[in-house]
C-alpha cells in the first residue's frame, strides 16, 4: 500500500505543480517566520498570534518525551512543512477510478455510499452532492438550539472571547512537548460551544464539519459544556482515512461546566504502514477535559489505525462528585505500536472513575496500556474502577500494561483488575467446527472481547467498529 | 455415508488409533464404548480435523469424499457436527449471534438463503424448548458460566439448529444427572429421522437406555475389537472392560 501511495504522491510531480499551490505551501522547517505566516495566511488577531508565539518558545525549551513503550527513528521537526494550502481540483485524483483499489475495497466492504467514497479519497468533486444540503439542515437545527459548531478557526474570529477564555485552560502551552508543539502550529479543528442547559439536538460528528481540508496534522479541538449541558461528539471514522502528513499531533480540550455531560467517541484509522512498518502516520495525541461539579466525561475510543499512537484521553475530577469514564478498544497489527490509556485525577469529593480498556495484538506489533489514577487528598470517598484486558493473537505480539497508582486520601478506594489472554485452540475449533472460517472466527471472539467498550458507543458506531475490527483482523491469523 | 478404513492416527507421535474400521450407513445410529483411554474421543477429533492430530494411515469417506482433505469448517458445512465433551466458552459472544452466523454459514453451503433474525430466532426459541434450555441463554454468552449440565443441553440444541446429517456425541452423557441425561437422549432422539447418522462416544451404558444403537462397538487400543447390537452395551455394564484385557493381549502378541 505504501508503494502505491508513493505512486500517488509521484503522480502529483508528474502532473506538474500548479503554481499558485507551490506558493502557499510552506518549505519544510519552523522557525518564528513560519508560525507569524501561518497566523497571517488565517489572518488572526494579535492575541492568538503571541499565544502561538509563547508556546512555540515552550516547545523550544522541551525535550521530545521517550518514556513510551514505543520505538521509531527520531522525529527531524524541520523536515516538516507546517502548512500547506487545500489542494487544488487539478491537484487531486480525478475520480474513483485513480484511487488505490485496495482503498476502495475496504471502503466497499465497510458499506460506504459513493459520494463519500469520494469524498475519504480526495477525489476531486465540486461539493454540490447531498452533503450540501445535508449540512446546511444541519447547521438550521443546532443555531436553533443555540449550538455553535465550527472550525476552529473560524471560531477564533467570530467568537474570540470564548476561545481566549478557554483555549488552553484544560491543556496549556507548556503541558507537553507535542501539545506545545500543536499550539504552536496548529491548523485548524473544531469548536464547539453548548449553552447552560441545552442538550444537543443531534450527534456531532467531525464527519459533517465543512472544512474536511487540511485539518489533519495538527488538529485542535474545544468543546465546552454550559451548566447543565449535554453533548455527544464523534471523532473521525471507520473508513481508512488518507494523509500524506506523517506526524499528527493533535490536542483536545473539553470543558465540562457543573452538571454538564460530555461523550467524546474516537475511531481511529489512520494509515498503520506496510507490513515493515513504513509510511504509517505516528499519532501523538494529548486530550483532556476538566469536570466540575457533578460533571460527567466519558472518553470512548476504538483506534485500530497509525503505526504509533501516543494517546491519553484523560479527565480533571475537579468538582464533588464528577464522573469520568474512559472505554477504549486499541488493536494493533503487523509492525503498529500502541502506547494509550488514561489519566484520572481525582481531586474533587465523591468523584468516581471507571477505566475499562481493551487492547489486543496481533502480528508483530506491540500493545501497551499506561494508565494513572491519582487521588488527591481532599478527595474524600472517590473511587475508581479500572479493568484493563489484553487479547494476544499468535506469538509473535506483545502486550504490556502499566498501571500508576497515587492515593494521598485514605477514605479513596481503587481497584484494578487485570487479565491477558490468548484466543486458544479451543475457542477456534469450537467456531470452526461450527462452520465459521478462521478469520470470521477470530473476528467474532475479538467483538466479544470487545463488548464491554462497545456498547458504550453510539449505535451506528458500534456496528461500523465491529465491521472495521473484522476487516482489520484479516490476514493476522495463520 | 461415514467409511473409515484402516485408520491409523497419533498425537505428540504417540499412536492412539491403530486401524479403526467402521461403516456408517444413512439413519443408523452406533455407540463407541471402551476404557479411558482407548481412543474414543481421538475418533471425534480426527473426524472433525482438529490440529494435532497426525493421521498416518487409512481412508474416511463422508458422502463419497475425502473426508481428510477438508478443512474443519468445509465437514462442519457439508453436514458434520460434533458435540463437545468440554464446551468451551467464547465470552461476550452471544448464543445467539454465534449460532445464526454458524447456521447461515451453514446454509450457505447448502445453497440456501441466510436466515432472517426473525426467521432465525423462531427456530432457536424451537430448539431451546427442546432441550428445557430458558431463552436467557440465547442472550448469554457463548457457554459463559454455564453449568456442566447447561453446556451439555446447549451443544444439543446447537445440534437440533443447525440439521447435521452426522452427529458425532463426545461423551454427551459425562457429569449429567438423570434428569438431564433424559432431555439430552429427547433431544438426539427428536432428530433420529431416519437419514441422519449419530455416533455416540460414550464410556457408560446409561446414555444408551434412553438412545438405543442399532450397533455397538467397543474401541480399546486404537481398533474396534467387539461389534455387535444393543445387547453388547449391557454386557459391558455387567461385565466391565476387564475380558478387554485378554483380547488386546492377544492381538499384541499376533
Amino acid at each position: 500500500m505504501s508503494e502505491q501511495l508513493d505512486q500517488a504522491l509521484s503522480r502529483k510531480y508528474d502532473a506538474g505543480f500548479v503554481s499558485d499551490i507551490e506558493s502557499e505551501t510552506f518549505p519544510p522547517g519552523l522557525d518564528e517566520d513560519v508560525i507569524r505566516r501561518i497566523s497571517a495566511m488565517k489572518e488572526e488577531p494579535e492575541w492568538m498570534l503571541e499565544w502561538r508565539l509563547r508556546a512555540y518558545n515552550n516547545w523550544l525549551d522541551m525535550e521530545e518525551p521517550d518514556w513510551a513503550h514505543v520505538h521509531y527513528p527520531k522525529i527531524d521537526f524541520n523536515a516538516i512543512s507546517y502548512y500547506s494550502a487545500p489542494k487544488s481540483m487539478a491537484d487531486k485524483p480525478q475520480s474513483l477510478d485513480e484511487v488505490d483499489p485496495e482503498l476502495l475495497r475496504t471502503y466497499e466492504k465497510l458499506g460506504i455510499p459513493l459520494y463519500e467514497q469520494e469524498m475519504l479519497a480526495g477525489v476531486a468533486v465540486d461539493a454540490v452532492f447531498d452533503s450540501v444540503s445535508v449540512v446546511t439542515t444541519y447547521r438550521a437545527k443546532l443555531e436553533e438550539a443555540g449550538v455553535i459548531f465550527c472550525p476552529i478557526s473560524e471560531a477564533v474570529h467570530k467568537y474570540p472571547e470564548l476561545v481566549k477564555k478557554y483555549l488552553g485552560s484544560v491543556v496549556p502551552r507548556s503541558d507537553n512537548y507535542f501539545a506545545a508543539l500543536n499550539s504552536a502550529v496548529f491548523t485548524d479543528g473544531s469548536f464547539v460551544y453548548i449553552p447552560k442547559g441545552v442538550r444537543c439536538p443531534m450527534e456531532l460528528s467531525t464527519y459533517f464539519r465543512i472544512n474536511e481540508e487540511n485539518t489533519g496534522q495538527f488538529e485542535r479541538t474545544l468543546i465546552v459544556a454550559e451548566e447543565g449541558s449535554h453533548v455527544s461528539y464523534l471523532e473521525g471514522c471507520t473508513a481508512p482515512q488518507r494523509d500524506e502528513n506523517q506526524l499528527h499531533a493533535a490536542v483536545v480540550e473539553l470543558v465540562v461546566m457543573d452538571d454538564a455531560q460530555i461523550k467524546y467517541s474516537t475511531v481511529q484509522n489512520w494509515y498503520p504502514g506496510d507490513e515493515n512498518g513504513k509510511g504509517g502516520i505516528y499519532n501523538f495525541v494529548t486530550k483532556r477535559a476538566i469536570c466540575h461539579t457533578n460533571a460527567k466525561v466519558s472518553w470512548t475510543q476504538v483506534e485500530t489505525g497509525s503505526a504509533i499512537t501516543w494517546k491519553y484521553p484523560s479527565c480533571i475530577l475537579k468538582g464533588d462528585n464528577s464522573v469520568g469514564e474512559f472505554y477504549s478498544v486499541a488493536l494493533t497489527r503487523g509492525r503498529q505500536q500502541a502506547d494509550t490509556g488514561t489519566k484520572m485525577i481525582h481531586l474533587g469529593k465523591n468523584t468516581k472513575s471507571t477505566i475499562i480498556s481493551k487492547g489486543i495484538s496481533a502480528g508483530n506489533s506491540n500493545n501497551t496500556y499506561r494508565g494513572l489514577v491519582s487521588m488527591g487528598a481532599k478527595a474524600e470517598g472517590a473511587r475508581n474502577f479500572t479493568q484493563c484486558d489484553s487479547l494476544l493473537i499468535g506469538d509473535r505480539c506483545g502486550a504490556h500494561t502499566f498501571p500508576y497508582i497515587e492515593s494521598r486520601n485514605p477514605s479513596a478506594i481503587v481497584e484494578h483488575e487485570a487479565t491477558t489472554s490468548k484466543v486458544s485452540d479451543d475457542q477456534m475449533f469450537l467456531c470452526q467446527q461450527r462452520g465459521l472460517d478462521p478469520e470470521k472466527a477470530v473476528s467474532m471472539i475479538v467483538n466479544g472481547f470487545c463488548k464491554e467498550v462497545f456498547k458504550e458507543l453510539p449505535m451506528e458506531f458500534a456496528v461500523e467498529a465491529g465491521k472495521l475490527l473484522e476487516i482489520s483482523l484479516e490476514g493476522s491469523i495463520g | 455415508m461415514l467409511k473409515i478404513n484402516n485408520l491409523h492416527a497419533s498425537v505428540e507421535q504417540k499412536e492412539i488409533l491403530k486401524g479403526l474400521n467402521l461403516d456408517i450407513k444413512p439413519g443408523e445410529v452406533h455407540a463407541i464404548m471402551g476404557p479411558n483411554g482407548a481412543g474414543k474421543s481421538t475418533l471425534g477429533f480426527i473426524l472433525s480435523g482438529r490440529e494435532g492430530y497426525e493421521v498416518s494411515e487409512g481412508q474416511v469417506e463422508f458422502n463419497g469424499e475425502d473426508l481428510l482433505d477438508m478443512a474443519i469448517e468445509e465437514r462442519a458445512r457439508k453436514g458434520l457436527f460434533l458435540a463437545f465433551q468440554y464446551p468451551v466458552e467464547i465470552p461476550g459472544v452471544s448464543n445467539m449471534a454465534f449460532m445464526k452466523e454458524s447456521v447461515n454459514a451453514i446454509r450457505e453451503q447448502r445453497g440456501e438463503t441466510p436466515l432472517t433474525a426473525t426467521e432465525f430466532l423462531k427456530k432457536a426459541k424451537e430448539a431451546c424448548k427442546q432441550v428445557q434450555l430458558s431463552l436467557d441463554f440465547l442472550k448469554r454468552g457463548v457457554n459463559e458460566g454455564f453449568s456442566g449440565g447447561e453446556k451439555k443441553r446447549n451443544e444439543i440444541m446447537q445440534m437440533i439448529l443447525l440439521e447435521p446429517s452426522l452427529c458425532i456425541l463426545d461423551e454427551s452423557d459425562s457429569g449429567l444427572d438423570i434428569d438431564a441425561l433424559q432431555v439430552v437422549a429427547n433431544g438426539v432422539n427428536s432428530q433420529r429421522d431416519g437419514k441422519r447418522s449419530f455416533i455416540i462416544i460414550t464410556h457408560y451404558q446409561r446414555l444408551l437406555d434412553y438412545i438405543k444403537p442399532d450397533y455397538v462397538h467397543i474401541l480399546a487400543n486404537g481398533k474396534v475389537v467387539k461389534s455387535g447390537d444393543a445387547s453388547l452395551a449391557t454386557d459391558v455394564e455387567k461385565e466391565g472392560y476387564a475380558f478387554l484385557g485378554q483380547d488386546n493381549a492377544e492381538e499384541t502378541n499376533a
